[in-house]
């Protein structure tokens, strides 16, 4: 059944060419954790991928019962928490995934700088790496503001502070991430919008291109 | 590879075994754990969505609307809040009834949502159907009773009623039980 419904579309559009290109490549000895146990730390920017899926999947299904308004922000995630099915388990899935997130990358990347993968020709990958980094971290800075509770809020009171003392442009960050004068329903909505749409699109096209970049040019060679 | 396509030739049956490849093996182990790794996320993620599907109605309230008095075989229009709980807010939700007393005397309460498309029902509203629930958006009809006698497909919804101590209380919503 389904091989017939996939030989239909392949008549059609010769797909099978697309998804070859992507899947058969050769994984080299000295990333085959099968041949050296040491070669699992290769596998940390997967599992930094895996954790990304699972944190979009779980966010798109919170934003069912979720609202980014001061009233019922808090209302809705203990709602959603506590009264609907699973809820704790989804909740918990993009909670624990936030750290565990930023936790694979920061192995990643340690990875990288020490087997030297970073130097030539892959130093555009290490500069997009980087900046998957920041975004990481974006996402965690505005994802710790939704809850709307004790913590989400002076954390991010603290956090915008620290961003108001940049030199010259503080002020002017302090206002474009407040939203207002003060933490409150204009800096929860802009929070929000950056969390679920900004910053994820940022994401998905820097992940495009880091892995567009690995495919072009392999993996880097044995130490 | 070489060897195992050997013994099945030297069985004198090749490809009757069926054996399963490596290829086959791999994708099928494969493929089951990984399948079953996603499978977790999902099923969590899932149920999580469909849960309002899975929740029990929510009882109604029994309200005071009305003096029983007050009724008469005319339809009377009532208006009434109900405590409504929406997931993680609640609030007072209007609610409006026409009530009156059939030919035995027994008090029922009609719904004026139209079942053609949801506008509010009105006796008596158009001068030219006297005796009948009117709705101004397309012109559907209905008898005291509630049942339909044009455009709309359903008769009207009735209410649950109870009465006590000279007053009369409304509760649900139900499909209307006094017309086929």
């Amino acid at each position: 059944m389904l091989k017939s419904v996939y030989n239909w579309i392949d008549e059609r559009l010769d797909i099978t060419p697309m998804w070859r290109d992507v899947a058969d490549h050769e994984v080299p000895e000295h990333v085959n954790p099968a041949h050296h146990f040491s070669a699992f730390v290769y596998c940390f920017g997967g599992l930094t991928f895996f954790i990304t899926v699972i944190q979009i999947l779980s966010g798109m299904f919170l934003t069912m019962y979720y609202v980014d308004d001061i009233v019922n922000a808090y209302k809705s995630v203990d709602y959603l928490q506590h009264q609907v099915a699973f809820g704790v388990i989804v909740r918990g899935m993009h909670h624990w995934g936030a750290s565990l997130v930023i936790v694979m990358m920061f192995l990643h990347t340690l990875r990288v700088f020490f087997t030297g993968s970073y130097k030539a020709p892959r130093e555009m990958n290490w500069v997009v790496g980087m900046s998957i980094f920041f975004v990481m971290l974006g996402l965690g800075f505005t994802g710790y503001l939704l809850p709307w509770d004790n913590k989400a809020y002076f954390a991010t009171q603290v956090g915008i502070q620290i961003a108001a003392s940049v030199p010259y442009l503080g002020q002017y960050i302090e206002t474009f991430l407040q939203g207002g004068e003060i933490v409150g329903a204009q800096t929860l909505t802009r929070f929000f919008a950056l969390h679920v749409f900004f910053l994820p699109g940022a994401l998905l096209a820097l992940l495009g291109g880091h892995f567009f970049m690995i495919r072009k040019q392999g993996i880097s060679g044995p130490l | 590879m070489q060897d195992h396509n050997k013994e099945q030739q030297s069985h004198g049956k090749p490809n009757k075994r069926r054996e399963m490849t490596r290829r086959q093996f791999l994708s099928y182990t494969l493929g089951g754990t990984g399948g079953f790794m996603m499978s977790l996320p999902l099923i969590a993620n899932l149920r999580f969505a469909v849960d309002p599907l899975l929740q029990p109605k929510a009882e109604s309230d029994w309200v005071k609307v009305i003096d029983v008095e007050k009724i008469t075989d005319t339809p009377t229009a009532v208006n009434f809040e109900k405590n409504v709980v929406d997931g993680w807010y609640e609030s007072d939700k209007g609610f409006g009834a026409w009530i009156s007393k059939d030919a035995s005397g027994d008090v029922f309460a009609l719904s004026p949502i139209c079942k053609h498309l949801g506008c509010t029902v009105e006796w008596e509203k158009n001068v030219n159907y006297p005796n009948e629930y009117f709705c101004p958006c397309h012109a559907a009809r209905y008898t005291k009773d509630g049942k339909n006698l044009a455009v709309a497909p359903a008769p009207l919804d009735e209410y649950d009623v109870k009465i006590e101590n000279g007053s009369v209380y409304l509760s649900q919503i139900k499909p209307n039980t006094r017309v086929e």
